[in-house]
């Protein structure tokens, strides 16, 4: 079994023993802004080495799933779910956007078993984050009676909150300095950025586990469907990306990578711009299904699946 | 040296606001504030401020009579329908009273 897993689990278990491990709210915050920089200074250096028209149309199929998923997801927690508006639309966009963390484990997970993928695939990380948050939010509008949406978005502070968040910022920075100084120019980094990220990302896991088990306790009303949502959630939406990434083109490990994204949840971004625009919406529903059960179901058993579809649809 | 009576308004909440609240102190005519993170339990569960969702802030405000009573019900209207958000006044003395 991979560590980063175990140092997961680790997590879990000392949460659920009330273990009083608790890393410290600095470092936790040092180390998601070490992680998003690395994982957009790889894929910048990466990026170097293709051009742009050449990766226009796989982004652009990524960005329309983007859009597309949450679709998907909200008439589903509606009828089945049987949840209010705000809810159905919140947890929507959460599944509709992705989790960095999640790609971070998947990109560990296809290197130990040495499966090649598009090294650019951190593009499409910050692709998909906003499209899924974006749609929630008006998914949410749309049908909202006039006396619930009596408090109207400012969509310009909103846009300038989720483009300009701390993940996006770092994401697309690292991208961005990644891509203008090139391999040569990151290479005297390489010790701290590339070497040390497995490292740094199991220290990470261990603090998600923590709080992933801390989130297991927040569906007592609506955790009959809400359970299964979020466990059968990623594997129909890792089923559409896997599908998206083979049509577009990507080989076995880059459509692994997309449909680890798909299926994934944001528990950063989507969080903090979903209470800001739909603050009706009850968090901890959102929040438990993305942190609680998504996040770890990934981890552990989603990707090792994704990877064996994939491995099917590829003939390989 | 005689003290000055001035409002002390305390907000403690959710993060997520604090950009929010910080304008809105302004807005409503504070000439400061001050603001801290803090974490605890209430209504809301616990909000232990493990990560970026559960965090929690306290925003000070010494403000007039008038200022706090107009921030407070704006907040109230605000706000406290849908976050977690505890509120209370007190009487304070300050010593530079040209500051608030």
């Amino acid at each position: 079994m991979d560590p980063l897993v175990l140092f997961f689990v680790l997590g879990v278990v000392a949460r659920l023993a009330r273990s009083d491990l608790k890393l410290p709210e600095a470092l936790y915050e040092t180390l998601s802004i070490y992680l998003l920089l690395a994982i957009g200074l790889k894929g910048g250096v990466e990026l170097a080495k293709h051009s742009f028209a050449s990766l226009s149309g796989q982004a652009l199929a990524a960005v329309l799933m983007g859009v597309v998923l949450p679709f998907i997801a909200y008439p589903i927690l509606r009828g089945i779910g049987r949840l209010q508006r705000a809810d159905a639309a919140s947890i929507a966009g959460h599944y509709g956007s992705v989790s960095v963390v999640t790609f971070a484990v998947g990109i560990s997970f296809l290197t130990k078993r040495e499966v090649a993928y598009e090294p650019y695939m951190p593009l499409f990380v910050a692709l998909l984050e906003v499209p899924g948050i974006a749609v929630g939010i008006l998914l949410a509008r749309l049908f909202s009676t006039s006396a619930e949406s009596h408090v109207s978005i400012r969509w310009g502070t909103l846009a300038h909150e989720i483009l300009l968040g701390k993940s996006m910022v770092l994401l697309m920075g690292g991208l961005a300095i990644g891509w203008i100084a090139g391999p040569s120019g990151i290479d005297p980094m390489k010790g701290l950025f590339f070497d040390l990220f497995k490292g740094v990302l199991a220290l990470f896991l261990l603090e998600m586990g923590l709080v992933a088990a801390g989130r297991l306790g927040d569906f007592r009303n609506h955790g009959r469907f809400l359970v299964p949502f979020a466990i059968a959630m990623p594997l129909a939406f890792g089923s559409i990306g896997l599908g998206v990434g083979k049509l577009t083109g990507l080989g076995l490990g880059g459509a692994t990578l997309l449909a680890t994204l798909a299926a994934s949840a944001s528990y950063i971004a989507a969080p903090a711009a979903m209470r800001i625009a739909i603050p009706e919406a009850n968090p901890t529903l959102s929040i438990g299904c993305a942190l609680g059960i998504t996040f770890p179901f990934n981890v552990t058993l989603g990707i090792p699946c994704y990877h064996l579809m994939a491995q099917w649809l590829y003939g390989a | 040296m005689q003290p000055h009576l001035r409002t002390l308004l305390v907000v403690i909440s959710e993060a997520v606001l604090e950009k929010r609240l910080a304008d809105d102190a302004r807005q409503f005519g504070a000439q400061g504030y001050t603001i801290c993170d803090v974490r605890g339990a209430g209504m809301h569960r616990q909000r232990d401020a493990e990560w970026e969702g559960s965090r929690s802030i306290r925003m000070e405000v010494i403000c007039s009579a008038e200022v706090a009573d107009r921030l407070s019900r704006h907040i109230l209207d605000r706000y406290c329908e849908n976050y977690s958000i505890s509120m209370y006044l007190a009487e304070v003395g300050v010593l530079r009273p040209e500051k608030f």
